[in-house]
Parts: structure tokens; C-alpha cells; sequence
């Protein structure tokens, strides 16, 4: 059995879920352009992951395991849509911005991935711990993604101005390639690499 | 009753199903005013963007005072009173047979086979005289409905500003007609030539500046050839004889007094 600390805390650097298991990458492409956005949506994963964590948990006794995906995903959906619904109701702006990408946390790799290796092995407690700690985990990636993103690529922090871009009269020319998704290549891989280099033991065998 | 028998397969994936099923109406169900309030004034939101002066930090309604709503008989042309215009939703008088017009299929550019015979137009009014009409346009682009305004100043031929809120373009590619480099073009183009003919069109690719007919003419979206032919197409349609052209013809004659 785990101890609660580790499972919580494991999935931020030593586990994480996009820096070691490389899942979660095309969310991590698309909504990091602000960070704004990468807030909600992370807030969101958070409480997906944890919930459905839990849920399949709960269950995971009952389950045959002849329909256990399935069960997994109706939870995952279930929740990802009340997600949904809240977003439209209370932050209809983000909402928007975020478009089909709360739908896609349904196939967050993630998600699916957590409740199948963790939840249906492990007590509620511990699944809702993982659930959180590998929600941090993608959020800290995306955070940091994010953060480079929007300065680099806009000049601005949560919309506030940093360096100021010279369409608006400042020095700073923004950098277009960083609003692209595919930036968040560079800067995932930029962030493995740092990762990898910090706790050695990540890196792979080579063949 | 084993784990894995036929019996209890069935009986979990019900109760799961009905869990879930209650849980996700519950929550379409007891969040869908507020959102129908938010799609309403993202909708006011939308009208003022094509009217050019919306401001973020202004209440929205306050905005919208300078803003007359009108509901248009498009058949002949003239206001109607039938109409509260404040709560008037012509996707639903499209529907419904007492208000829905079915276009016959030679005449619909715009890929929608029925329309609402009545149409909600906005009037930006300063001090007693029209400045700006803000027509609502919707039709087909490749995978979706896109609706949208569009704007003419008082000469009901130059465009003013003109979006899309509401569309399932493909994000990338025919979800740039939101790109505001692409929407900014539309100012200045115009609708009707002196003849008073339909000729806005969205070319495939860029409009050569210097040609004669570039007032005429939008740029196309690359990558998104049909989604820009969907554009052209559903101005072409509202613009013309089965859609707002009655109406504009009238409004020179008589002004906008009901």
C-alpha cells in the first residue's frame, strides 16, 4: 500500500502524467495559448479526474470486468458534461474560448488512465488523493506552458501587459509561432528535458 | 449472482445508466436559464460588435439603448407590430407553420430550406436619424448553420462590420471567418452596385486590390474553401429578392417609421 503523501504529491514531478507518461499532450497543445483559459481548464481536469476516481472507486467491486471501460467512461462523461453545463451557466466567456476542449476531457488519456491503473485497484481516500495529485500534476505542465505562451507570444499575463508589443506602441515584438500549438511542443519538450535532467532516474533505457 | 454473469453486466451498466442520465438532465435542467441569459446577451453582445461600438466594461443593456429592435414582414417588406420584439426568436418562427416561409430549393443559396417570414433588424438610431441597419444572416458552411450580423450604414449598401456568433466551423480553418483580420476586411465593401444588383461575393483566395469589382469582393479563407463559398453564399441569399432586398428598397422610400 502507498502512503497518501506520496500519492498525492508523486504525480507533480516525480510521477507526472505529461512530463514521464507523455498523456495529456493535445489539451496541453490547444488550450495553453493563455493562461486564463488554462486555469478553468485545469480546475476542470481536477475535478473530473478526482471525481471520477472516486466514483470508479466506489464501484470497483461491483464492476465486471467485462464492461469496466465502458462504466469508466459513462462516469468520466457524466462528469465532463456537468463541467460543461457549469462552464455555460457561470463563465460563459471561457466557456466559449474553451469551445469543444471541456467535451475532449472525455478523452483525456489522463482521466481514463488514472481510473483504470489506480481507482480499481485502491480505497476511495487514496483514488481521490491520485485523482487530485495527478490533476495538479497536468496543471503545473500546462501552467508553465501557458505562462510562456502568452508573454512570449502576446507580452501579457493574464491579459495584463508585460512586455509591451510594439502594434500597441511598445518594444516588444510578439513572438507568432508561440500563439501556435505547436510552441507547446517545443516547451513540453524543453520542460522534459529539464525534468529528466533534475531526477535522473526518468530517463529511459536506451535500446 | 457471480461478478462477471450476463445478470449482473446488465444490472450495472443500468443503474450506472440511470445515475448518470439523472445527474446529466439534472444539471441541463437547473442551469439552462442561466445560460439562455448568457446566449442572449452574448447575442446583444454580438449585434453591438457589428454596429462597431461595444465596450467590455459597460453593462450590456445600457449599451443596447441605442439599439432599436424591429421585427420586418420580409415578404412585403414592411415593419409589423404582430411581434413583442424584444422577446421575437426567429429560429423558432421558422419552425413553427404559422410563421415559417419554405424556400424553394432553386432560390436557396443559403442552404436552409425554411425561414422565419418575419426577421428581428436592429436600428442604430442617433438623434431621430438611422446611422447604422443590422440585419440578421444565417446559412450552411461545411459542417455547420453559422449565423451572424451584418452591418450597413445609412446607405444600406457599404458594410460596416460583419461576424459570426454562432457557427461548428472547423477551429483552424473555416473557424477563422472569428479571425478579426478576416472580419475587419468586411468594413467598407459593398453589398449592391449603383444598379442596385446583388455582386458581394467571397473570392477563393485574395481580392487583387486593384481590380474594378475589389469593393465587391472578400477575401476567401485558405484551407476553408466552403466555408468562405457558405459565406458568400448566405449573403448573396439575404441580401438578395427572397431576403432583406424588399425590405432595404422600402426603407429608402419610407424611412424607418412604422
Amino acid at each position: 500500500m502507498s502512503k497518501p503523501r506520496d500519492v498525492l504529491l508523486d504525480p507533480l514531478f516525480n510521477k507526472n502524467p505529461i512530463g514521464l507518461q507523455i498523456l495529456g499532450i493535445c489539451s496541453a497543445l490547444a488550450v495553453t495559448s493563455k493562461l486564463e483559459t488554462v486555469v478553468v481548464m485545469a480546475l476542470a481536469v481536477i475535478f473530473v479526474i478526482s471525481g471520477s476516481n472516486v466514483s470508479v472507486s466506489l464501484i470497483r467491486n461491483q464492476v465486471p470486468s467485462s464492461i469496466r471501460i465502458i462504466v469508466e467512461i459513462t462516469i468520466i462523461a457524466t462528469l465532463v458534461i456537468i463541467v460543461d453545463q457549469f462552464l455555460k451557466a457561470y463563465a460563459f466567456g471561457i466557456s466559449k474560448q474553451l469551445s469543444v476542449f471541456v467535451g475532449l476531457i472525455i478523452t483525456n488519456c489522463i482521466v481514463l488512465g488514472r481510473a483504470e491503473a489506480f481507482a480499481m485497484k485502491n480505497p476511495p481516500g487514496l483514488s481521490f488523493l491520485d485523482g487530485v495529485g495527478n490533476g495538479l500534476g497536468y496543471s503545473i505542465v500546462l501552467l508553465i506552458v501557458a505562462f510562456f505562451r502568452e508573454l512570449l507570444g502576446a507580452g501579457k499575463l493574464l491579459g495584463f501587459t508585460i512586455l509591451p508589443s510594439t502594434n500597441e506602441g511598445g518594444w516588444y515584438l510578439p513572438n507568432g509561432l508561440m500563439l501556435l500549438p505547436p510552441s507547446a511542443f517545443f516547451i513540453i519538450g524543453l520542460l522534459i528535458w529539464a525534468l529528466r535532467s533534475w531526477k535522473t532516474d526518468q530517463i529511459e533505457e536506451e535500446n | 449472482m457471480s461478478r462477471d454473469s450476463t445478470g449482473k453486466v446488465l444490472t450495472v451498466a443500468f443503474v450506472l445508466c440511470v445515475i448518470c442520465s439523472i445527474l446529466v438532465s439534472a444539471a441541463a435542467v437547473g442551469l439552462s436559464e442561466r445560460q439562455e441569459r448568457n446566449k442572449a446577451e452574448e447575442k446583444k453582445r454580438n449585434i453591438l460588435q457589428a454596429a462597431g461600438f461595444y465596450e467590455a466594461d459597460v453593462p450590456i443593456n445600457a449599451q443596447f439603448s441605442k439599439i432599436e429592435t424591429r421585427i420586418v414582414d420580409l415578404q412585403t417588406g414592411e415593419f409589423t407590430s404582430d411581434f413583442d420584439a424584444a422577446n421575437f426568436d426567429s429560429r423558432s418562427a421558422a419552425r413553427d407553420p404559422e410563421t415559417s416561409y419554405r424556400i424553394s430549393p432553386d432560390l436557396d443559396l443559403a442552404g436552409i430550406k425554411t425561414r422565419s417570414r418575419y426577421k428581428d433588424i436592429y436600428l442604430v438610431m442617433d438623434g431621430g436619424e438611422l446611422q447604422q441597419l443590422i440585419l440578421p444572416v444565417h446559412g450552411k458552411g461545411l459542417w455547420s448553420t453559422m449565423y451572424g450580423f451584418i452591418s450597413l450604414a445609412n446607405d444600406f449598401t457599404t458594410v460596416n462590420g460583419f461576424a459570426f456568433y454562432e457557427h461548428g466551423e472547423t477551429p483552424g480553418l473555416g473557424g477563422e471567418i472569428d479571425n478579426p483580420g478576416w472580419k475587419k476586411q468586411w468594413q467598407g465593401k459593398k453589398i449592391y452596385d449603383e444598379a442596385g444588383e446583388t455582386r458581394i461575393k467571397v473570392l477563393k483566395g485574395m481580392v487583387d486590390k486593384n481590380a474594378q469589382n475589389a469593393v465587391y469582393q472578400a477575401d476567401g479563407l485558405a484551407g476553408a474553401t466552403l466555408t468562405a463559398r457558405g459565406v458568400g453564399d448566405l449573403l448573396k441569399y439575404w441580401m438578395g429578392d427572397n431576403g432583406y432586398k424588399p425590405f432595404i428598397a422600402r426603407l429608402k422610400t419610407t424611412g424607418v417609421k412604422q
